[in-house]
């Protein structure tokens, strides 16, 4: 023990306060933790930094009306990306409107009216297990279950049910979580006025949980924007300059479009690659700092 | 859960006409969370109109008690196991055939922390009404008038009647307390279960609500739990004591306090543990 009583008043000094070797030891390390995991940190954000910096420094000066806005030529070395952008959005759409109603009520049932038994904790295993199945075996699965046997051809049908799949559970768990950060009491509340779990549901649980549920469904967007291995082999085509005009058509799309012109078309000048880079990581950037807004614009609304 | 059917609303009209004496009667409740045992053969009879206080040690299964009469412990499933006979205004409510709905309607709760919900004071009080109105009809007098007559009947009229439209959650806690009791009016409640509803509140607040409470017995029969020895003696007119699962004792407040008939009981009020 370095620590005795009176120490101060020998010297006159507060002594008494005076760091002992063990506070500088807890100090030092303290100190290292902090540097360690700070370094962790930048490690992290570092590469992000360095991508997007690449990107737009190689990619932006592509970036122009007449990118965005206009056909691929050339055999696809020259021109824009238009139809990949609009064929994106497609897939996105028709992915929401198959994955969010599903998602959310398979959610709902699983947070709040399904027993805590063996049956329920398989199924949020499976759900667990389906967001870590590789998107290459979800496309083949697509393959064989909207291309071949449902009938749909490659379409964008068959490659938006692939990826609604695929984002199923990314859009169950926020769902989820979102669902049961809604506090206990409210639900007892309501149940001890004689309300029902629907009549809870709707009127407290849900338009107090829908922030987190609109976080999910946009990083479900995101994902299902930058996906490529799903929708090769069930809906996007390697050059399809036409805009689609129903769900049955095949289209491009931004992630896909990227692939091929950086592995299959010869001669396709950097550029574009990366202004087609850019443009993706912009839309999805974008969808994210979207729903961040959204999400602290209805966490200011809360008052508990 | 299964489908139920209703009992009908005249009945239990129909009891409130008989004018029973008593408001719960609760014979040699047992009650089991799996295989942990919380109630043994408890009996319980509560005078209609009266307050009731429920006091012991913490795990003595008050609050599991308060929560068999309206059946709350429920949500859990089938992992809790009641037996015995519970009886609201001679209503068997153990019974098959009681819907829960209609049960939670007579037999309202305020519960330890105050919930409202997250709607606004107006929407707060207007909840359990517009559940258990029969038509869809929305009639905004009616409407007003329930507010009103609520709100004034917890003494909270006159601190929110400017600010009806907002947010419930930004009320003090002793506001929120009120609400809650409020909000559970509108559907005539014949019993008022609270379970230490002035536990979070301060001794200003606590005040303010056992002076509620008194106000509102005659008109409601409540039957409160409480880890307050001086609550249960300031604002109860009868008082139970339980331990370890088993109802001790149950008596007129001043009799318990002044000469408890069981060891246990006076060595509790005396605060030997607990």
């Amino acid at each position: 023990m370095t620590y005795s009583e009176g120490d101060g008043g020998v010297s006159g000094q507060s002594l008494m306060f005076a760091a002992t070797p063990l506070n500088m030891r807890n100090h030092r390390l303290q100190w290292l933790f902090r540097a360690l995991f700070g370094l962790m940190t930048l490690i992290l954000v570092v590469p992000v930094g360095i991508i997007f910096g690449v990107l737009l420094v190689r990619g932006g000066p592509a970036i122009s009306f007449e990118f965005l806005f206009s056909y691929p030529s050339d055999g696809m070395t020259a021109g824009g990306i238009w139809p990949a952008l609009v064929g994106t959005m497609w897939l996105v759409a028709v992915s929401l409107i198959a994955s969010v109603p599903v998602g959310v009520a398979a959610a709902i049932y699983l947070s709040e009216y399904a027993p805590d038994n063996w049956l329920t904790r398989g199924i949020n295993l499976a759900i667990i297990n389906l967001a870590g199945v590789p998107s290459i075996v979800h496309a083949l699965f697509g393959v064989g279950a909207f291309v071949i046997f449902a009938g749909f051809g490659t379409s964008i049908l068959a490659a938006s049910l692939t990826l609604a799949v695929m984002t199923l559970p990314l859009v169950i768990v926020a769902t989820r979580e979102s669902l049961q950060a809604v506090p206990m009491a409210f639900r007892e509340a309501c149940w001890n006025m004689g309300a029902t779990r629907w009549q809870t549901i709707r009127t407290v649980v849900l338009p107090n949980a829908i922030s987190g549920i609109l976080t999910g469904v946009i990083l479900s967007v995101s994902r299902t924007a930058g996906e490529t291995a799903p929708i090769m082999f069930t809906g996007a085509a390697f050059f399809f300059p036409f805009l689609p005009s129903s769900v049955f058509d095949q289209t491009m799309a931004m992630a896909m479009h990227l692939f091929v012109i950086s592995t299959a078309v010869p001669g396709a000048p950097d550029e574009l690659k990366y202004g087609t880079a850019l443009t993706l990581i912009t839309l999805v950037l974008l969808m994210n700092a979207a729903s961040i807004w959204f999400r602290s614009y209805l966490r200011g609304k809360k008052k508990w | 859960m299964k489908q139920k059917t209703i009992a009908p609303w005249t009945t239990w009209k129909a009891a409130l006409v008989e004018d029973t004496a008593l408001a719960i009667d609760i014979q040699n409740v047992s009650l089991w969370y799996g295989d942990f045992q919380a109630l043994f053969e408890v009996d319980l009879q509560v005078k209609r109109g009266s307050i009731t206080a429920l006091i012991g040690p913490s795990g003595c299964g008050k609050s599991t008690l308060l929560r068999a009469v309206n059946r709350m412990n429920e949500r859990l499933g089938d992992y809790v196991r009641t037996t015995g006979e519970i009886h609201v205004l001679d209503q068997d409510i153990l019974s098959d055939d009681v819907e829960l709905s209609q049960l939670r309607r007579h037999v309202g709760m305020v519960f330890q922390r105050p919930n409202p919900l997250p709607l606004s004071i107006q929407d707060n009080v207007l909840f359990a009404h517009r559940i258990h109105r029969a038509d869809e009809k929305f009639n905004k007098l009616e409407e007003d008038e329930i507010v009103e007559n609520a709100l004034r009947r917890v003494l909270l009229w006159d601190e929110v009647k400017d600010r009806l439209g907002r947010e419930a959650t930004g009320l003090s806690l002793e506001e929120q307390q009120k609400l809650c009791i409020a909000r559970l009016l509108p559907v005539k409640p014949t019993v008022i279960l609270m379970d230490e509803p002035t536990s979070a509140l301060d001794p200003k607040a606590t005040a303010a609500l056992e002076e509620l409470i008194w106000e509102l017995h005659g008109d409601y029969t409540i039957l409160i739990v409480t880890h307050n020895m001086a609550q249960a003696r300031r604002a109860s007119e009868e008082t139970a004591f339980m331990l370890l699962g088993r109802m001790v004792e149950h008596g007129v407040t001043e009799q318990i306090f002044l000469a408890p008939q069981e060891e246990g009981t006076a060595d509790y009020i005396e605060g030997r543990y607990g």
